[in-house]
């Protein structure tokens, strides 16, 4: 497929975006998705665009301006550069987190390897919130299947869910074990 | 650097050698970690990088997956032998960027590398020719495993294992699979390959350049997401996929070959007259025509080459090797004079320019 914009390369980047239940497809080439602003090398900002989910969440999530407590990068320095300071960042700016890992990843609660050191602790394996997991799957086959008032209604419920649920948020360094 | 040089005396590790030419070219699995408690490197200041390095170190060059180790520290590198560790796939750009307090260790045989405050505080990798994910993620859990004894984890029981950047946060893992697709390409199948393959949230990228710029006609194959899913299930579905890829390219050459045998000799044929024949080869045109020569000796056109000897040409004429080779730092043009020498001294044993 070749580029929307400029006709004359081939698109690779391909995203699908919602705007008030409203949904666009988009076909770029890496040049015309860069000259639009999207960092394709920089996955975290590119993912923010990608559903939608964080990049139009209502003015409830205004600039806050907090700090890491352990390594003092501000929300700011984390927009920059998409990079996060250290291990308590990820508790830091959650609220900003959770949007994006819920539009990049295929679930929201860790089910792979586990430190043994952790394991020993009886560190939460189990998958939590599994129907939001369930929910982001059948939305991803809804687009795929361009069945998009489905795919809207999903989005809404994923968006209640999200909300509701408490912050995917781990605890901080100290208080680990 | 001597122990670079020492490199270009063996084939790199992600070259196939004797094995017949097939569609998978080499796998890669990569583990991201961090240490806990420490900022992560790109925001840790250059004093917290030189300490970590210098007391991860000792530890990773006795790790017992990683024998016979070799440690480089960035600073210490030229440009040339950085462009060599980056051809092999031994670093990241992003690594041969940072400099004090960076650095890799590697096992001698290059198949288990180690990045050391390159995004992340530790990058490992494991890596080999031909499709062996599950292997490799053996290769690597092992490793890590015996490294998460000595130090400790960044790690939540939420998130995973907490990685500087989001995308890679749970499982750190990301898994590859870099493959030779000239059939599709040639036929005008690949698009919609790269755009299924993108649908179900795998990523797909030209080992030189993107799209229809891949040239080689390499494309490597990897997993988008780390999070929500354990090791296995991302590698099955990695290798699922692959190998459903590897049975379009098949049919796709046996069609090249029942409809389009006449045009498929000439692409053949032109390949083997360019680069037997060229005084200047640049870059691109040489991975084409290689890609081209490969693709004849897979279907059985070509005798006089082997598959392995075409892939180990891909690696010896990207600059820091040719460089290194021609023993000095070369302008690109003096480099395609070089570059079509080398060529013509592996395939015809005569270095002298012709006519
Ligand atoms: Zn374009
Ligand atoms: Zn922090």
């Amino acid at each position: 497929m070749m580029c929307e914009t400029c006709g004359k390369k081939m698109a690779t980047v391909h995203w699908t975006e919602m705007v008030n239940d409203a949904v666009k497809k988009m076909h770029l080439c890496e040049a015309c998705a860069s000259a639009k602003g999207l960092d394709v090398n920089n996955p975290a900002a590119f993912s923010d665009v990608m559903l939608g989910l964080g990049a139009q969440k209502e003015p409830a999530a205004k600039e806050r301006d907090v700090a890491c407590a352990l390594c003092h990068m501000r929300i700011a320095d984390f927009k920059k550069t998409s990079r996060l300071g250290c291990q308590a960042c990820y508790e830091t700016f959650a609220d900003e987190l959770k949007p994006l890992l819920e539009a990049m990843h295929k679930g929201n609660q860790h089910v792979g390897k586990v430190p043994a050191h952790k394991e020993a602790k009886g560190a939460a394996k189990a998958g939590l919130l599994p129907s939001l997991a369930g929910l982001r799957q059948k939305l991803e086959a809804a687009i795929a299947a361009e069945q998009y008032e489905e795919a809207a209604s999903l989005r809404d419920q994923i968006r209640q869910v999200v909300e509701k649920a408490p912050a995917a948020r781990p605890r901080p360094a100290k208080e680990k074990e | 650097m001597k122990v670079v040089d020492e490199l270009l005396k063996n084939p790199s590790a992600w070259l196939k050698v004797g094995a017949p030419p097939g569609v998978m070219v080499s796998s890669r699995v990569r583990l991201a970690r961090n240490l806990e408690g420490v900022a992560f490197p790109g925001w840790a200041g250059e004093e917290e990088s030189l300490s970590l390095w210098q007391s991860l170190r000792p530890i990773l060059e006795a790790l017992p997956g990683c024998a016979a180790p070799v440690a480089l520290e960035m600073e210490g590198l030229s440009r040339v032998d950085k462009e060599i560790l980056i051809e092999r796939h031994l670093i990241s750009r992003d690594l041969a960027e940072k400099g004090r307090g960076s650095g890799l260790v590697f096992k001698a045989d290059e198949t288990v590398v180690i990045m050391v405050n390159e995004e992340d505080h530790i990058r490992m990798q494991a890596m080999s020719p031909g499709l062996s994910l599950r292997g490799l993620w053996r290769t690597i859990d092992g490793i890590d495993t015996d490294l998460e004894r000595q130090v400790r984890y960044a790690f939540s029981p939420r998130l995973g294992y907490l990685t500087a950047c989001p995308t890679n946060v749970g499982t750190g893992m990301r898994a590859s699979v870099m493959l030779h697709l000239p059939g599709l390409v040639l036929m005008n199948e690949i698009n919609p390959i790269i755009k299924g393959v993108n649908k179900i949230g795998l990523a797909v990228r030209g080992l030189w350049g993107e799209g229809t710029d891949a040239a080689g006609n390499m494309f490597q194959i990897s997993n988008q997401t780390t999070l929500g899913e354990t090791e296995d299930t991302i590698i099955s579905r990695l290798e699922q996929i692959v190998l459903e890829i590897e049975e379009h390219e098949k049919h796709a050459k046996e069609r090249l070959l029942q409809q389009k045998e006449i045009s498929l000799r000439d692409h053949v044929g032109r390949a083997r007259g360019i680069l037997t024949h060229a005084c200047l080869l640049n870059s691109k045109e040489t991975l084409d025509m290689l890609s081209a020569l490969r693709l004849g000796i897979e279907l059985g056109l070509l005798r006089e080459w082997s598959a392995s000897m075409i892939d180990e040409l891909f690696l010896l004429i990207q600059p820091g090797h040719l460089q290194k080779v021609e023993g000095k730092i070369i302008g690109a043009e003096k480099r395609d004079l070089a570059r079509a020498r080398l060529i013509r001294t592996r395939l015809t044993a005569k270095p002298a320019c012709p006519p």
